[in-house]
């Protein structure tokens, strides 16, 4: 049961088409969106909230229910901030949307504003995304000058579209390092509480949106609640981009359902496993922070929210890293290690070291050059990074090497054996 | 509205607002933490007080989460705090082995030794063993100036320094850059910190990454002997802790007083230990052919006797300095008036000020804690980041708070917060006082407005008429308001100044002290005094430190400094406050009083006490303010009155500053070789002659 063709959100996910304002109005986008506006700001909320919609930037919380925090009657402006600050290894879906289906993403920001009483939005833009920017930045001239946005534009609600550049620091997708990044100081996240919707961009209420659940509220819209929460499974509605990557035969980025059993998906789309089915060492189900999942439990695996969390690994952003049997498992979560050690922003205790720990342990245990109490070690470094950090950063870190345990420990083991025996013939 | 809690079992109620740690503390359970520090913003990052609440499913930051953010239990009950449990040992155990692990173990050669927070953290809440076998991390020196010594490698990132320096000090110089493992703290340009009050990072600073560079490897804290006593440097009264090994100052360190110096005290004060070692006069000298010889007591308080004696009353003189005891001038005036002599002059620079028209008329009456109530500040003729620099940084905190109108009329500085900048002389004060300025709209619609009147203004010669016109102000902006009579402030830059307009060591006569028509000048630490003018035909120099005086004595009559005797003084807002002794004078010197006393039996008019305590109880009866130890007693408005009624005719000479060198001002700052090195440096820095400096 795969996602059809009149089910699609982002009908220009492949680029074939024209992106700019003429061929996302021929897609469906700004098609009256006045009318949707006309219906007021808590009939948008409430129609996301039944919709299902969960965050698409990887927590997966509930969208309708992240905006009905935001307060109603605050002197103070309010601001609506997207997050497309995609740096996440695997991750490559906002970045399609931004330069293929921008309309869709300025269409959405102008009508999550509107329901969140908001008059200005800022895109933080990865700072790697250089053309990708330059398109959104394109696509939102068109929509100024068509007076879909701005001041006295056509749906009657005052709204601008800012584009940051980010400088490149992974951190800076964390949603409230990006603000402090937003404005102007060092991307490290703040303390929480208090929360953004309370105390945000520049001390104001502040809703931070991933660029995938902005730019689907449209069609949300459009075609109603019951339409969206329809497709996928309960509590895992709607439709999704997935990221393909790996050991597949051809790697990409597509629009399906919530829930679509992993092979279905791979096969379906992706050409499958390189070299079978059966090849399959490994998935990262969710982007590089999640754990992995060993082929054994990929076998009629779905992709969703849930399904994934109750396998002690997440959906992250639906980045599916793909490792047939050629992958040194254990490179592969040192290489990812590293990534965290070096993207920790250094901020607090437990993820400054604890990263840089992780690392070097894993670079030895790649060669076989530890002692097998280390894995215990090892993973008791994870649990004391785990959850006691100020972001999610820290977390992020620490489950890909509890994944490798969980699931590898043998092959951790052998190579440690491995390792020591050939020492010791060298000695003898 | 109280919130109920249960901390450990216990149920307690605490006020709306405080944040766990705090909670923690009043339930008298102790959390332990490196980056949170009570008079700093929150950052939250060490992670070292991590805390269970019972229902949240991850341990909390106790230092970050304030008692109104705990989302309430369904059923009402008071929320459940564990500092004991599983899950917070295991915390603590984790962020402990996270600090150690790139911490170097080189404790034996550190100097915060005895006093590390990591130390003794460790030894309460770490492992006790090492699981990490990786190499440490190593980081670079930093240059942070003369004061700091810098060993970065075992810095733990709490950035109590960077909070310090951006907060309080007002001087965004430093900051962490880098990302990750590889965070440093640093200048970035290291061209070293310019600030009056850098040093008191190395008091925060929970580790020995940064450490006193003057006085580094010289002692462990625990052989020293520890002294409370009061700081001198300016007239302010900081607490401080003077702290001996044998009978050598080795280190001055600040204490905790709210209502003075919170805890931070200035880089003169800290650091002006060396020069209690230098320069020090330690025996009489008598002038003999042009050179000073060494001579012993006897003869020396003779021959001072026989000038006292030999000269009419009125052609003597006597003047003490900025740093004289009250007990010393007591008696010192009291020898004077026996002689009949109603020669005594405690104003060195020549302030304006009598002390006849009231105690109002020359205290800080709002009071150092009074800054952080007022909402609108009117400097004249003053730089208090120079002239005192921990009440400057007082002002800075008020203007943290927001809504404060802060303005100047005098020298332009950098004083770490913007002011409007009024005029730059007397002409705007009178514009101000006319009502004709918009400050003084400001000034009059203030709940509780200040006006602070430097050193320098009230020593010029229109000095009069400059207090008189701020007074006035003062007057019509304080005006019927709830604790706004007491508006107006002197700011002394002497610490022996109230003390002595207290004791009434002016002089007796209309008119001041000719003092080209003396015959014999008795200098009590007067260093300040212009020496060609005095063209006295013979000079006593009863003090500390040779220096200005000493030069031009004909008689060198050795004291003791403030750190060798317990002697009372009264800090700007009129607080008495006591040193004590921690050490002894050098070599033959003696205790100030002691040496006027013994010159007055040479002199025939034996003073009526032997002790000190006698002393002061003749001081005590002659000014009672004198008793009142650690008090401020709100002063008599009417003082206020008096001398805004005094007038005179405003100059028209811009106002300038009581400092010329920050670094520089009385004579034990002159002796000291730090002191010397950070005025070399400040000298060289505004002339902009680093190459990173244009």
């Amino acid at each position: 049961m795969a996602l059809q063709d009149k089910d699609r959100i982002f009908k220009n996910v492949y680029g074939f088409q024209d992106w700019g304002l003429a061929g996302a109005r021929a897609r469906g986008a700004w098609d009256n969106t006045k009318a949707l506006i006309d219906k007021g700001h808590d009939w948008i909320i409430t129609e996301v909230r039944n919709s299902g919609l969960r965050g698409r930037g990887g927590a997966g919380f509930p969208t309708g229910l992240k905006w009905s925090f935001m307060p109603k009657n605050d002197p103070r402006p309010s601001y609506l901030v997207i997050n497309a600050d995609e740096s996440e290894p695997g991750s490559c879906k906002d970045r399609e949307i931004m330069r293929h289906d921008p309309h869709l993403l300025i269409e959405g920001a102008l009508l999550a504003s509107f329901a969140m009483r908001a008059h200005a939005c800022y895109t933080y833009v990865r700072g790697e995304f250089i053309r990708e920017r330059e398109q959104l930045q394109a696509a939102v001239d068109e929509a100024y000058a068509a007076r879909l946005i701005g001041k006295d534009n056509i749906h009657g609600w005052d709204f601008d579209f800012f584009i940051h550049h980010g400088a490149g620091a992974y951190i800076c997708g964390e949603e409230t390092a990006l603000l402090e990044s937003l404005e102007g100081r060092k991307g490290q996240p703040r303390l929480k509480p208090p929360f953004p919707a309370n105390t945000g961009l520049y001390g104001a209420p502040t809703t931070v949106n991933n660029v995938e659940s902005i730019a689907v509220v449209g069609d949300i819209l459009r075609r109603g609640a019951t339409w969206f929460s329809g497709i996928g499974k309960p509590n895992n509605t709607g439709t999704k981009l997935f990221q393909i990557s790996g050991h597949v035969e051809r790697p990409c980025v597509v629009e399906e359902e919530m829930g679509i059993p992993l092979r279905e998906l791979l096969e379906r789309h992706a050409g499958g496993v390189r070299g079978g089915w059966d090849n399959l060492l490994a998935v990262i189900p969710g982007g590089s922070s999640m754990p992995l999942l060993p082929a054994a439990v990929c076998q009629d695996l779905a992709l969703d929210f849930d399904t994934l969390s109750k396998l002690k690994s997440g959906m992250g952003t639906a980045a599916v890293i793909v490792m047939d049997k050629s992958t040194d498992v254990i490179a592969a979560i040192r290489r990812i290690a590293y990534f965290y050690k070096h993207e920790s922003c250094g901020q607090c205790t437990p993820c400054r070291e604890g990263c840089g720990w992780m690392w070097r342990v894993l670079q030895r245990m790649e060669r076989g050059e530890a002692d097998k109490r280390e894995i215990d070690l090892l993973f008791d470094v994870t649990k004391q990074v785990e959850g006691h950090t100020i972001c999610a950063l820290g977390d992020a870190a620490a489950w890909p090497v509890q994944g490798l345990i969980r699931y590898f420990r043998p092959e951790m083991e052998a190579r440690i054996d491995r390792y020591h025996a050939a020492q010791k013939q060298a000695a003898e | 509205m109280a919130k109920q809690l249960v901390i450990d079992g216990k149920a307690i109620e605490v006020e709306d607002g405080i944040t766990l740690i705090q909670a923690c503390e009043q339930a008298g359970v102790e959390i332990p933490r490196f980056c949170y520090h009570e008079r700093l913003s929150i950052a939250g990052n060490c992670r070292m007080c991590l805390i269970e609440v019972v229902g949240m499913p991850k341990p909390v930051a106790s230092c970050a989460m304030g008692v109104n953010d705990l989302p309430p239990n369904k059923d009402g009950s008071p929320k459940v705090i564990s500092t004991t449990s599983p899950m917070v040992k295991k915390a603590r155990e984790g962020v402990m082995e996270f600090l150690l692990i790139n911490h170097p173990l080189d404790c034996p050669i550190c100097d915060q030794g005895g006093e590390c927070d990591l130390q003794d953290q460790a030894m309460s809440y770490g492992m006790g063993g090492s699981r990490y076998i990786e190499n440490k991390r190593a980081v670079d020196e930093k240059y942070l100036g003369p004061l700091i010594k810098t060993s970065m490698t075992r810095c733990i990132q709490c950035t109590r320094c960077v909070r310090y320096m951006t907060e309080v000090a007002g001087v965004e110089e430093l900051g962490a850059i880098g990302r990750g493992e590889d965070m440093e703290i640093t200048t970035y340009l290291e061209r070293g910190m310019m600030s009056e009050m850098s040093a008191n990072v190395v008091d925060l600073c929970p580790v020995g990454a940064l450490t006193h560079r003057p006085w580094a490897f010289a002692a462990r804290p625990w052989e020293l002997r520890k002294t409370e006593s009061v700081d001198v440097m300016d007239a302010l009264g900081s607490a401080i802790r003077v702290d001996c090994r044998g009978r050598e100052v080795v280190r001055i360190l600040p204490r905790n007083n709210d209502a003075v110096n919170e805890e931070w005290i200035s880089d003169k004060t800290r650091h002006v230990a060396d020069g209690l070692r230098t320069q020090r006069l330690d025996r009489p000298y008598i002038r003999k052919n042009g050179r000073l010889e060494p001579a012993g007591w006897d003869e020396a308080l003779a021959l001072v006797a026989a000038k006292l004696k030999a000269a009419k009353p009125e052609r003597i003189a006597a003047f003490a300095g900025d740093l004289a005891g009250a007990e010393d001038m007591f008696a010192l005036k009291d020898l004077f008036t026996r002689l009949g002599s109603k020669n005594v002059d405690c104003r060195q620079d020549g302030a304006k000020l009598d002390p006849r028209l009231g105690r109002a008329s020359y205290l800080f009456n709002t009071t150092i804690e009074g800054i952080e109530q007022a909402d609108a500040i009117l400097l004249v003729g003053t730089n208090p980041r120079l002239e005192a620099a921990v009440l400057n940084a007082r002002i800075r905190k008020r203007w943290r708070q927001g809504t404060v109108a802060i303005a100047l009329i005098g020298e332009r500085a950098d004083l770490t917060y913007p002011y409007d900048y009024l005029g730059a002389g007397p002409q705007t004060l009178k514009e101000v006082l006319d009502g004709k300025h918009s400050f003084a709209g400001v000034l009059r619609d203030a709940r509780r407005p200040m006006v602070i009147v430097g050193a320098a203004a009230a020593a010029r010669p229109d000095g009069a008429a400059v207090l008189a016109a701020a007074a006035k102000i003062a007057l019509l902006a304080g005006e019927g308001k709830d604790g706004g009579g007491h508006a107006f402030n002197v700011l002394h830059t002497a610490a022996s100044r109230v003390a002595g307009l207290d004791l009434g060591f002016v002089p007796g006569g209309k008119g001041g002290i000719d003092m080209g028509a003396l015959d014999v000048a008795y200098l009590l630490g007067a260093d300040e005094l212009d020496m060609q003018t005095l063209r006295a035909s013979f000079v006593i120099y009863q003090g500390s430190h040779g220096d200005a005086g000493a030069e031009r004595a004909d008689v060198v009559l050795p004291g003791a400094a403030y750190t060798e005797k317990g002697a009372t003084y009264v800090n700007v807002e009129g607080r008495a406050q006591l040193t004590a002794r921690a050490a002894f004078a050098p070599g033959e010197a003696k205790e100030d009083w002691a040496i006027v006393r013994a010159l007055s039996a040479h002199v025939g008019h034996t003073l009526p006490y032997d002790t000190l305590p006698a002393l002061r109880a003749a001081m005590y009866k002659d000014a009672p303010a004198l008793a009142r130890l650690d008090m401020v007693e709100p002063a008599d408005l009417k003082g206020v009155e008096a001398l805004a009624a005094r007038g005179g005719a405003l100059g028209s000479e811009p106002f300038g500053s009581a400092l010329q060198d920050f670094y520089l001002t009385n004579p034990i700052a002159r002796a000291s070789a730090v002191m010397a090195e950070l005025s070399a440096l400040k000298k060289n820095m505004n002339r902009g002659t680093t190459g990173t400096h244009g």
